[in-house]
């Protein structure tokens, strides 16, 4: 379902845990279909030998990206995305769970459709931001 | 940069990749469920963009048959000597959505480099960061998606907390 503009104001959150517990194969099935086959996310041995990642792998930042976009496309509704971009602010690990906010910084309208612009914020269990950004979205009137 | 990439946006990349983020929304999977929905047709995950390394022949984090890998076999690196930087860490990603990919779309995919700048950090030594911008063209020559990229090569593995 679609947002509509006169139901947003500035400051309205919606949150989701979108991973709980990230484990090693989600790393594996994301190598798999993203095609980023970066032994620094599926392989231990490379990581803790050779790469100098004593922890051992961790998650492709789009991994975490993609999560984070699973929060934004519930929010807004499928294919109103207009904008969306992150900065990856600390790696996240196995064993992560993630929990992603968007929060309504604008409604606006523009060229007579309406748009709302969101503050994106990623954290883990510790509270640890993983993921800053922002994304736009067109609403309903 | 290389020429053209070619991405064919297929139903079950789609599907795979929207396992591989953990969702489980039908308009990535189900044909007749996405019908019913105000777009009306299966559309690919906002982050989709990113498997065009699938179709790009010369891909670097890809193994190839017959070539040096540098992840862990017989021993820790495939490659001879200390094994090198894996290529950088991803720092940022914008994508912009002109409208959105679905199966059946064939893009052209044009990248090319754009700023460079350096950074002090007290975690990983010296930061290089670089833009590369993308440009997902369908059949019909409009801009589907724009995309920039910063990559980041660090002087050391990034220290943990």
């Amino acid at each position: 379902m679609a947002l509509n503009a006169s139901d947003l104001n500035a400051g309205d959150t919606h949150e989701e845990v979108v991973v709980d517990d990230l484990t090693r194969t989600q790393l594996v099935m994301y190598a798999g279909a993203s095609g980023d086959y970066n032994p620094l996310h599926t392989d231990e041995v490379y990581c803790k030998e050779a790469a100098g990642y004593e922890r051992g792998t961790f998650a492709h930042g789009m991994l975490s990206m993609g999560l984070t976009g699973k929060m934004l496309t519930n929010f807004v509704g499928d294919g109103r995305l207009t904008k969306y971009g992150v900065r990856f602010t600390n790696q996240v690990w196995p064993g992560d769970t993630l929990t992603a906010r968007a929060t309504v910084v604008e409604v606006r309208a523009e060229g007579g459709e309406h748009f709302v612009d969101l503050d994106v914020v990623t954290t883990n269990q510790d509270g640890a931001t993983v993921i800053t950004g922002s994304a736009t979205a067109r609403v309903d009137p | 940069m290389s020429d053209d990439v070619i991405m064919p946006v297929e139903a079950t990349h789609i599907l795979m990749f929207a396992r591989a983020v953990g969702d489980d929304n039908p308009i990535y999977r189900d044909a007749e469920a996405a019908a019913k929905t105000e777009v009306g047709h299966i559309i690919a995950p906002p982050t989709f963009p990113r498997a065009v390394s699938q179709f790009d022949p010369d891909y670097f984090l890809r193994l190839k048959p017959g070539e040096k890998w540098f992840g862990s076999g017989r021993n820790a690196t495939g490659l001879d000597g200390p094994a090198k930087s894996s290529g950088g860490l991803h720092a940022e990603q914008h994508f912009e959505y002109h409208r959105q990919m679905k199966p059946g779309d064939v893009l052209s995919v044009v990248t090319r480099e754009g700023k460079t700048w350096e950074k002090e950090s007290r975690r990983a030594g010296k930061l290089i960061f670089t833009e590369r911008v993308s440009e997902y063209r369908d059949q019909d020559g409009e801009l589907v998606i724009t995309a920039r990229a910063v990559g980041v090569k660090t002087e050391r593995p990034v220290e943990q907390n």
